[in-house]
């Protein structure tokens, strides 16, 4: 099967000389539809800057990022927002809802930057509210939302357009164990269902267990052989085995 | 959407930023229309006249400074091929004493009872024909006080001469702090001190059809010790020397400009705090692949709502302060055109007050929403 997303030989540095640092270096990866990958590693490590350069917000130093079967490291950067409304859904840590706006009008300004007309866009974001089981909370403003509500909304932003690949950086750190279940149970289920790739960074041990495959990033390197063998106690809490437990590094 | 979102959400800021435009646009509107009404002021007995050109001594820069000349010359003027008609007129300072003693400086207006040029207009008591009468002025209601009348058939004097009050005017105001006073060509030589063959002006009526630019040159060329103008030309000369030449309407000006750039500033830090304030949403609509022009988009929208609903309340406080200003002796003007004016100004000048915002989305990095 041909990869949601590829990354290859891919390094990014900051500054010149000997004065350069070297976020990432020489990182390869690929990550097919359907599949949740979970990217650890300790802060500093590179995580980030690996989900940005895949979210065409970074432009790595050296190596080739492709897109849907599209090479993206060239294009200029007129394209590259067209690359991301198209092809990339962001889940981010503190849930980045407009708090102005409905959790229905949340959902459609993913559709309104495409230039979907407001009434399709509208009819499109309850659905999609639907799907995350918010359908009853469409007219309510992100300030009457729980955590895990508001992540739900944000999960419906990130899929209502379709994309192919979620970008997910710590989409359950500022939850509960409860709502952070139920935000990995559809963020699994919607994945699975709808074949998106999914790319998680996360500190939280509770979310191995939703992953079918985890790499560890370390100084700007995909580390093998250092990955967990057990799953920690807080993803037994959740009543969840992991789903392909012999782990794969790159 | 979320343009107007924004601004409703945070209703404190919003009313903070409404506040600062209608300031300014009142402010704006005001002193605009202080200036109009000035410079009507200082040309009404011009415009009003219903002549189609003056002739007056060489040199005279503005209506009140007229220097004496012979009156035979309105013979001359009459010789002229397309002359209809040439008026003797008077229009100088003179001194009004009230019936309590008090002095006041006023505008003397004096004209041909048999003529149809440079009457009194707007009459709201007693009648043009009643400064036949021996002694006849009459004055502007608004400066009764002023003047120290209430009524008609008072008399007080002018330069030791008896005036009798015989009617009033309405909203014929003067630039300076002087009221016009209309009386007879005779009766304002004796109030101006003018000698009984001299005038200060001609004011001349062409022929139906005439060229009036035409007829001024041949009247300069039939009269050439004297300066002829268009009522047009003498209109602008007389505008321009109040308010520009003395500067009264280039500080009014400087404050109709002050207010426009207190709404810049005001609209521009409200719609800056306000961006920043928002920065974290402008940069996750990067990230999800918002092009700069969007955001543009709902920034100046968010200016251009401001503006918007700013000026609709601005005009209509700026429209009552213009009502109310009708009853004194300085007018606010503010016709549709000054309005519309403003209108355009207001938007534009909060749509400019986005520029630094602009500035600031265009350089944000999309990559921030991954930081806490």
């Amino acid at each position: 099967m041909a990869a949601a997303i590829s990354v290859r030989q891919v390094t990014k540095s900051y500054g010149e000389g000997t004065a350069a640092v070297h976020a990432l270096s020489r990182v390869s990866l690929d990550v097919a539809p359907g599949e949740i990958l979970v990217m650890m590693g300790p802060s500093g490590s590179g995580k980030t800057t690996l989900l940005s350069i895949m979210g065409v917000i970074l432009r790595p130093t050296s190596g080739v990022v492709t897109v849907a079967g599209r090479e993206v490291t060239s294009l200029p950067e007129r394209e590259l927002p067209g690359v991301r409304l198209r092809h990339i859904g962001f889940v981010f840590q503190g849930f980045n809802l407009f708090p102005a706006l409905t959790a229905a009008e949340n959902v459609a300004i993913a559709l309104d930057l495409r230039g979907e007309r407001r009434p399709a866009a509208m009819t499109r974001a309850r659905a999609a509210l639907e799907a995350v089981d918010l359908g009853d909370k469409a007219q309510a403003l992100p300030a009457n939302l729980s955590g895990g509500q508001k992540q739900r909304v944000a999960i419906a932003r990130a899929l209502v357009g379709d994309p192919t690949v979620i970008l997910a950086d710590e989409p359950t750190a500022a939850l509960d164990s409860q709502s952070g279940r139920l935000v990995m149970d559809l963020l699994t289920r919607l994945a699975r269902e709808q074949q998106r790739a999914v790319v998680m960074v996360t500190h939280d041990d509770r979310t191995l267990g939703y992953a079918d495959r985890i790499v560890h990033i370390e100084d700007g390197r995909l580390r093998e052989g250092e990955a967990p063998t057990t799953w920690p106690e807080e993803t037994r809490s959740w009543g969840f085995a992991p789903a392909r437990p012999a782990l794969a590094f790159e | 959407m979320l343009a107007f979102r924004n601004l409703l959400h945070d209703r404190v800021r919003f009313a903070v930023t409404l506040v600062g435009i209608v300031f300014s646009v009142v402010l704006s509107a005001v002193q605009l229309g202080l200036f109009l009404g000035f410079t009507r002021a200082t040309v009404d007995v011009i415009d009003q006249s219903n002549a189609d050109l003056w002739v007056m001594s060489r040199g005279v820069t503005h209506l009140e400074s007229g220097v004496p000349f012979s009156e035979s010359l309105r013979h001359l003027a009459l010789g002229v091929d397309g002359v209809a008609d040439a008026q003797a007129h008077i229009v100088t300072f003179g001194t009004w004493e009230r019936p309590d003693g008090a002095r006041e400086g006023v505008m003397v207006v004096g004209t041909e009872r048999d003529g149809a040029m440079g009457q009194p207009w707007n009459l709201i008591e007693g009648s043009v024909d009643d400064l036949d009468r021996p002694d006849a002025v009459i004055i502007d209601e608004l400066y009764k006080e002023k003047l120290g009348v209430t009524q008609p058939g008072e008399t007080v004097e002018l330069r030791g001469h008896r005036a009798r009050v015989v009617g009033f005017t309405r909203g014929i105001r003067t630039f300076t702090t002087a009221p016009a006073v209309f009386t007879s060509l005779a009766n304002a030589r004796d109030y101006a001190g003018i000698r009984a063959d001299q005038a200060l002006y001609l004011l001349v009526k062409a022929e139906p059809g005439a060229d009036h630019a035409r007829l001024a040159e041949a009247l300069r060329h039939r009269l050439p010790d004297v300066d002829v103008m268009t009522t047009v030309e003498w209109s602008a000369t007389q505008r321009n020397y109040w308010m520009f030449g003395t500067g009264a309407g280039v500080s009014v000006l400087i404050a109709a400009a002050l207010g426009l750039i207190v709404g810049v500033v005001v609209v521009a830090q409200t719609i800056y705090a306000a961006t920043v304030d928002h920065i974290r949403e402008y940069g996750t609509l990067k990230a999800m692949g918002a092009t700069n022009a969007y955001l543009y988009r709902v920034i100046v929208q968010q200016s251009a709502i401001s503006g918007v609903l700013g000026y609709a309340v601005a005009i209509v406080i700026a429209a009552a302060v213009a009502h109310g200003s009708q009853s004194g002796t300085t007018a606010i003007l503010l016709p549709w055109t000054l309005a519309a004016a403003l209108f355009v100004l207001t938007v534009g000048m909060c749509v400019s007050a986005s520029v630094v915002s602009i500035n600031k989305v265009t350089w944000l990095d999309p990559a921030m929403v991954f930081k806490a």
